[in-house]
């Protein structure tokens, strides 16, 4: 009944009875989230740091194994900052800067994602996706221990779902039998096959791209690699029309091969056969584990809305993405930092459910950003038709000699969190000379204050942000908390604040979220305008 | 005499890359080939300097 779809690398919630099991009628509980993936994990243990009460149900006792994603962005671990957790994340992970690009045994170049200064997380971490989930698994056991209302449900498998108009009713599959519970709001990250979205009959329209990736993680504890991200157009070796290569930590190495469309997926999954694509690319000799591999193929595709009453999708549950680029879990995690703080409004009474159409807005733009840019990315590396062959070879050719070809050349565009441009949350941009980079609907951009950051400042609720300007008696936004914070441009000598938050201004205003979005800004503190921007940031008005 | 820019100078190189692409969309190996031949002659009439012309005639080689 209850099988496993896959083994575990961590067991972390081992499946225990619980009351509402033998409950005379199906307990009601405020949030329940579905799924224990990246995306479940964050929603729940940011609306538990909220003080809300949420369930988290997932149909097995931990985190499966194989790695899947490696790549963590700059945003995705601000916000784990946010939640508590990245400190373990940075001391485990490996930091990388430097990509190389090679068509068949060419170098045809090399760039560098320059991590400015100024920045208390590095623009990429590699790490093994199981370890993320753990991560936060353990910060959201920590904020239980101070009270913080989570409860995890490790082997309950929902299995039917009835929408009502102030509730969902469940049905679990448990290995003691079946029971139902109620939800106020169901968060659906049960995954790209989520079986919500299913059981609700909703659609998942996109492209699927007619290639197979054959994706292996090798242990090589004496190579020669260096830590970069090597891509290979058309490799030597002809190991794969593409291969990736990427390190992770424990002397881990993703070596991703793309291996066409018409493949024997058994015969291709057999250890020698692995084994035979990379001794033709590592060379006789090197000696190296196999740990982990897996064949995929890759789609784009987005629910067409995100929120169906009391049901609301997110991460690979509500949009999919390949991999060129980093945008899956990335971009999850940005659904649940944008959801968290408005349910949470929500649930407690302190903002109307209209706030939720703008996540649904909002994440939407967000996921047609991603599969734009992964789309575009997975269409330069697997050309479709001979032309696109041929200018794609033509831009290799050209980019090792002649810089102009390079930003052409598109082995995947890195995440980097999504500008919430005309949302109808937006308040005023009134900052003459601002930096576009922090214009109204950008995540905060980092900086350099005292001896620490900026970002470390501004916690997760609204915060009134002044520069050069003291903001004496904050307006009236009860019951919404507004917090103050105050910085001099003196108290950062490299002149980073200054840049990112002033421009050619002199001083100025920032009223930001708590997803550390900017939803408004002025060259001068007026109590009025930002009680006006901040009922309608909370969808008050 | 004027100099070829071999310096990135499109602004959004992904736009530009997919709009080409799918301006051949459809299109058998001739009709794109002979649309090529188009675009080529239509950007080097709008550059029209010969010392240009020749410098990335000698580049594409
Ligand atoms: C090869 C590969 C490489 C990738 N690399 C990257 C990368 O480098 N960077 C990046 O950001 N992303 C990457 N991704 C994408 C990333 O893995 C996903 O985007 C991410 O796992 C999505 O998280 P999620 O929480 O939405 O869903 P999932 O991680 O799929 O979690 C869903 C959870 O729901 C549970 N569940 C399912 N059905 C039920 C049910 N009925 N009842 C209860 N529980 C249920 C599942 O058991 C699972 O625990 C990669 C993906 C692949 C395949």
């Amino acid at each position: 009944m209850l099988d496993d779809r896959y083994s575990l690398a961590f067991e972390l919630y081992p499946y225990r009875q619980s009351p509402d099991q033998s409950a005379a009628r199906p307990v009601r509980h405020p949030v329940v989230v579905v799924g224990g993936g990246p995306v479940g994990l964050a929603t729940a243990l940011d609306l538990g740091r909220q003080r809300v009460p949420v369930l988290l149900l997932d149909d097995h006792e931990g985190v499966g194994t194989g790695s899947r994603a490696i790549c963590f962005a700059k945003r995705t671990l601000e916000i784990a900052s946010r939640l508590g957790c990245s400190g373990p994340m940075l001391d485990k992970g490996v930091v990388w800067n430097v990509g190389r690009v090679f068509q068949d045994d060419r170098q045809v170049f090399d760039f560098d994602l320059l991590p400015e200064d100024g920045h208390a997380h590095p623009a990429f971490i590699n790490l093994q996706q199981p370890y993320f989930e753990k991560f936060l698994f353990e910060q959201i056991s920590a904020e239980q221990a101070r009270g913080a209302p989570i409860e995890i449900r490790g082997r309950n498998r929902v299995e039917a779902i009835e929408q009502h108009d102030d509730h969902a009713r469940l049905d679990i599959a448990t290995p003691d039998g079946d029971y139902q519970i109620e939800a106020g709001w169901v968060v659906a990250c049960d995954g790209a096959r989520s079986p919500l979205r299913g059981m609700l009959g909703l659609d998942f329209e996109g492209r699927v791209f007619e290639d197979n990736f054959l994706i292996a993680d090798i242990e090589m504890t004496q190579s020669s690699f260096p830590t970069e991200r090597w891509f290979w157009f058309d490799p030597w070796f002809k190991s794969g029309a593409s291969t990736l290569l990427h390190k992770q930590p424990d002397n881990i190495w993703r070596v991703d091969f793309q291996i066409g469309w018409d493949i024997d997926r058994a015969e291709e999954l057999k250890e020698e056969n692995i084994r035979s694509r990379l001794d033709a690319m590592l060379g006789k000799g090197v000696e190296y584990r196999l740990v982990w591999s897996s064949i995929y193929t890759f789609q784009c595709r987005r629910m067409q809305r995100f929120c169906h009453n009391r049901v609301i999708f997110a991460g690979d549950a509500a949009h999919q993405v390949s991999p060129f680029g980093a945008r899956g879990a990335n971009s999850g995690i940005q659904d649940a930092d944008n959801l968290g703080w408005k349910l949470g409004l929500v649930v407690k009474g302190l903002a109307p459910p209209q706030l939720l159409e703008s996540y649904d807005t909002e994440r939407i733009a967000a996921a047609e950003e991603n599969i734009l840019n992964s789309t575009r990315a997975t269409d330069f590396i697997t050309p479709k038709s001979k032309v696109s062959q041929t200018f794609r070879n033509a831009v290799l050719k050209l980019a090792e000699t002649y810089p102009f070809a390079r930003p052409l050349v598109n082995s995947g565009r890195l995440s980097v969190p999504c500008v919430y441009d005309g949302a109808a949350l937006n308040g005023p941009d009134a900052l003459p000379g601002g930096p576009a980079r922090t214009r109204v609907g950008s995540a905060c951009v980092d900086a350099p204050v005292g001896n620490g950051h900026l970002l470390e400042h501004l916690g997760d609720s609204f915060v009134l942000l002044g520069i050069n300007v003291d903001l004496p008696d904050l307006p009236e936004t009860a019951p919404i908390p507004l917090r103050r914070v105050v910085f001099r441009t003196s108290d950062d000598l490299s002149g980073a604040l200054a840049a990112r938050y002033l421009g050619t201004g002199a001083q100025a205003v920032y009223l930001i979220r708590p997803d550390q979005h900017i939803t408004a800004r002025w060259s001068a503190y007026d109590p009025t305008a930002v009680q006006a921007a901040l009922m309608r940031a909370c969808a008050r008005e | 005499m004027a100099k070829l820019n071999t310096e990135p100078n499109i602004p959004t190189p992904d736009e530009f890359y997919a709009a080409l692409i799918a301006a051949h969309e459809g299109k058998t190996d001739t009709e794109s080939a002979a649309l090529n031949a188009r675009l080529i002659l239509l950007l080097a009439n709008h550059i029209g300097d010969a010392d240009v012309l020749e410098q990335a005639l000698a580049a594409a080689q």
